[in-house]
């Protein structure tokens, strides 16, 4: 017994920190998205808890388990009532307020799922807290960058500048006022030809990088040459150059060969790095298929070429499509190379164009962040429509970063 | 037997483009980089020194039969270096006769051909070339700018020279920065790879088992990785700011701190009496944010290919759940991680993105990669910013070493 009641308040000590972290999460949104008064003080916050789980806990010793949840729900109603009651919130909060509290008590039920206290009861909702938690850490630290991008890319200039802890989307009628930023962006900073340059050079890198990784993939998955095995690891070793002890070099050759600064000089330098990782991807893909498919077309009269267009390249589409889109990706993300390579605006790639038009003192910061929301938008786009594919590619090809 | 010897024929044509883009963009400019890396280099001999011809009528009112003067400036572009060899030719407007011309001139036809010697450095002279107009000179079209002089020289060119030296590498290692730079580097890489395992194998854990929108938050979590580096670092650091920033601002009015904070603008701060490299510190936050999906990808991967029956058997020994993840998960996950912790060491020496757009390598968090960039266009001196390329380019050979020592071959993925 004596154990029990240290498991219970250890327990009971988890759901205060799930509940805070809720309730300041809640606050944050409440506050600084629907800019009303926080729905949590935190003072209450523990009273709040320490009712609802002892009322819980002898709810839970007197009834069957699924009863005791339903009259746990209901009387948490009630106690939200009274709260609510005390305190005078308007309609939005209580809508939160009640919300935040039925999650709230869904999460302590879980905690406190066991039957009987065992040996593992406190384990297991410590684990189940940590859970809980984390997944609420996680995903606020990775949403909160890219909703503050989005979100400064709409405001003006000066409620920027004078609630920057203000996270309202600023909702107007007029479409022209609501994107102002983008629109500004891409008349006074020509940011649509960066962005079409941006796709002319990541889809040739793509269209090269195929063309010349499938072929060779082949033979390295397939064929029989000497020097075979020397080069399927090295492929690997040649991934493993730095960007930056090639782009010193490559600067002094091609400004002495005069194609500096143009497109065409990343559109060979991009491939010549992506190569490698798609050859390796394909070879890996390649030597899943059944060669007995390919036996087959051998004996049937077709030649090598043939069997390749007809058999192997239709098998592997999935490995083509996510070996392209990560191609893409990360031509479409480059930024050294054109940050070197490119001098004239006519030609710059998104990226660059970014780094030299908008990080600037001078250029207001939304047009800063609507210039990332550009560029990040259609990454994000492609990997939400293709995210399978992709994810295939990551950890395949992840030896880059 | 011929069989074998049509594949390898075959095998061979489909490697060629490959092998030969990999050869003329890997191979040969880690060549120069060593090349370069002996001689001194600046970036102003990129463009070697060339003789520069301007043409200019002095003559105002030419009327036929009269006299044409036509001044010709002679320059070498080099401030160093002699031009040898300098051939010029231009072509002789219609309707004039040379009359007077320099020695080293010669009219052939319509053209003048000039040969020069030698130029030597600031080599800057004014030539006059009288002509005569004759009586099919037309006024109206005369424009000796339409043709424009030809001229080619040899130079002396320092790029393809044989003469090396040692200075690029005295000069660096003479600085103190360097050896400091290292340091950085190392601290970087290895923080900020550990950083990202952990926060990986954290978020694998949360994801291990099924349960409702689990799939919503593995593609949520692999966000910062598949954003542009440009786009997350801008956004970071303008959240970071001191003054307009969200994070300061939102310390500042729950009164947490007083002042705002330089998140990316401080070296050091002293710690209990040690000296504490902070925003280092924010950068290795900020890589390990930015490169734990990867890590996640792979430990989530290897996680739900371990066999359900290791669990039961030690379910059955009355083991925790916490004694089955150090005893039974965690040796599973030791070959993976120790495999990412080395391809993510090596990656995170080579990124120079990151640090570059983050801080720009100020406050202390300067790594070899931007001190390649500084040295080369801060201080525009091509020779010793290759110089610390070929340092990288070994110490990453040596890690390279370690990591084929390491990993075992039959799980190369």
């Amino acid at each position: 017994m004596k154990q029990n009641i240290v498991q219970f308040i250890l327990i009971y000590i988890f759901s205060i920190i799930t509940l805070l972290f809720l309730s300041i999460i809640v606050n944050f949104v409440s506050i600084s998205i629907f800019l009303s008064e926080a729905v949590f003080s935190y003072e209450n916050i523990f009273i709040f808890v320490f009712t609802n789980s002892i009322i819980f806990f002898f709810l839970k010793k007197i009834f069957v388990n699924k009863f005791a949840e339903l009259l746990f729900i209901i009387f948490s109603i009630f106690l939200s009532y009274i709260f609510i009651f005390n305190f005078s919130l308007n309609i939005s909060n209580l809508i939160i307020f009640i919300t935040t509290i039925l999650i709230f008590n869904y999460l302590i039920m879980s905690y406190f799922d066991k039957k009987t206290f065992n040996k593992f009861f406190f384990e297991q909702s410590f684990l189940k807290f940590l859970k809980t938690t984390g997944l609420i850490f996680f995903s606020f630290i990775i949403i909160f960058p890219f909703y503050l991008m989005f979100v400064s890319s709409l405001k003006s200039q000066m409620t920027l500048m004078q609630y920057p802890t203000n996270l309202s989307i600023p909702f107007t009628f007029s479409i022209s006022d609501f994107f102002s930023s983008y629109i500004a962006v891409i008349t006074e900073y020509n940011f649509l030809t960066f962005a079409l340059n941006s796709t002319i050079v990541s889809f040739v890198t793509v269209l090269i990088s195929l063309l010349f990784s499938i072929p060779g993939a082949y033979a390295v998955a397939r064929l029989r040459f000497k020097g075979r095995t020397q080069l399927s690891s090295s492929i690997l070793l040649v991934y493993m150059v730095p960007a930056i002890v090639l782009v010193i070099p490559l600067y002094v050759i091609f400004s002495q060969l005069g194609f500096r600064n143009s497109l065409f000089s990343l559109m060979i330098v991009y491939p010549a790095t992506t190569i490698p990782v798609a050859l390796y991807m394909f070879q890996g893909y390649f030597k899943g298929i059944p060669y007995e498919l390919e036996e087959a077309g051998l004996i049937d009269g077709c030649s090598r070429i043939s069997v390749i267009l007809k058999i192997t390249l239709p098998l592997s589409i999935p490995a083509i499509l996510s070996v392209s889109l990560y191609v893409f990706m990360i031509a479409w993300n480059e930024f050294l190379f054109a940050f070197m390579f490119l001098d004239n605006q006519e030609y710059f790639t998104l990226p660059r164009g970014l780094y030299t038009q908008l990080d600037d003192q001078e250029v207001p910061r939304q047009y800063l962040m609507a210039g990332s929301v550009m560029i990040t938008l259609p990454v994000l786009f492609l990997f939400f429509l293709f995210e399978r594919y992709l994810v295939g590619g990551l950890t395949a090809g992840s030896v880059k970063g | 037997m011929q069989k074998i010897n049509k594949e390898s024929r075959l095998a061979y044509t489909m490697l060629i483009p490959t092998i030969s883009i990999v050869f003329l963009i890997i191979l040969f400019p880690i060549f120069g980089n060593f090349w370069l890396s002996f001689k001194e280099v600046k970036l102003g001999d990129l463009r070697p020194p060339q003789p520069i011809v301007k043409e200019k009528v002095i003559t105002k009112n030419i009327e036929i039969g009269s006299e044409v003067i036509i001044e010709y400036r002679f320059r070498n572009s080099s401030q160093k270096k002699p031009i040898f060899n300098i051939m010029l030719s231009d072509i002789i407007p219609q309707g004039l006769e040379p009359i007077q011309i320099i020695e080293e001139c010669e009219v052939v036809k319509n053209k003048f051909h000039c040969y020069f010697e030698k130029w030597e450095p600031k080599f800057n002279k004014r030539v006059k070339f009288k002509f005569l107009a004759k009586d099919d000179f037309d006024s109206n079209q005369f424009d000796p700018k339409k043709s424009k002089p030809n001229s080619s020289a040899d130079a002396d060119n320092i790029l393809t020279n044989f003469k090396f030296s040692l200075k690029n590498f005295q000069k660096i290692f003479k600085k103190v920065e360097t050896l400091e730079n290292i340091k950085v580097t190392f601290i970087y890489s290895f923080f900020a790879t550990l950083g990202a395992i952990f926060l990986g194998i954290c978020a694998a854990l949360l994801l291990e088992k099924k349960f409702f929108g689990k799939g919503l938050f593995r593609g949520l979590f692999l966000f910062p990785f598949v954003s542009p580096v440009i786009a997350v670092a801008f956004t970071w650091v303008y959240i970071l700011d001191p003054f307009k920033g969200f994070l300061n601002n939102y310390l500042i009015d729950n009164s947490i701190i007083n002042e705002p904070i330089f998140f990316l603008g401080i070296k050091k701060v002293s710690f209990f009496g040690l000296d504490f490299p902070f925003t280092l510190f924010i950068v290795i936050l900020f890589e390990s944010w930015r490169y734990f999906p990867l890590a996640f990808l792979f430990i989530l991967a290897r996680l739900q290919s371990i066999p359900k029956d290791l669990y039961e058997a030690s379910e059955i020994d009355g083991a925790s759940k916490i004694q089955q993840f150090f005893y039974v998960t965690l040796p599973q996950l030791i070959g993976v991680i120790s495999l990412l912790f080395i391809l993510r060491f090596i990656w995170n020496f080579n990124k120079f993105e990151d640090i570059f757009l983050l801080t720009g390598g100020n406050a202390g968090t300067r790594t070899l990669t931007v001190q390649v960039y500084d040295e080369a266009f801060a201080l525009t001196n091509m020779g010793t910013a290759s110089a610390v390329a070929v340092i990288i380019f070994i110490l990453l050979g040596i890690f390279v070493f370690i990591h084929n020592k390491v990993t075992p071959k039959d799980i190369e993925e």
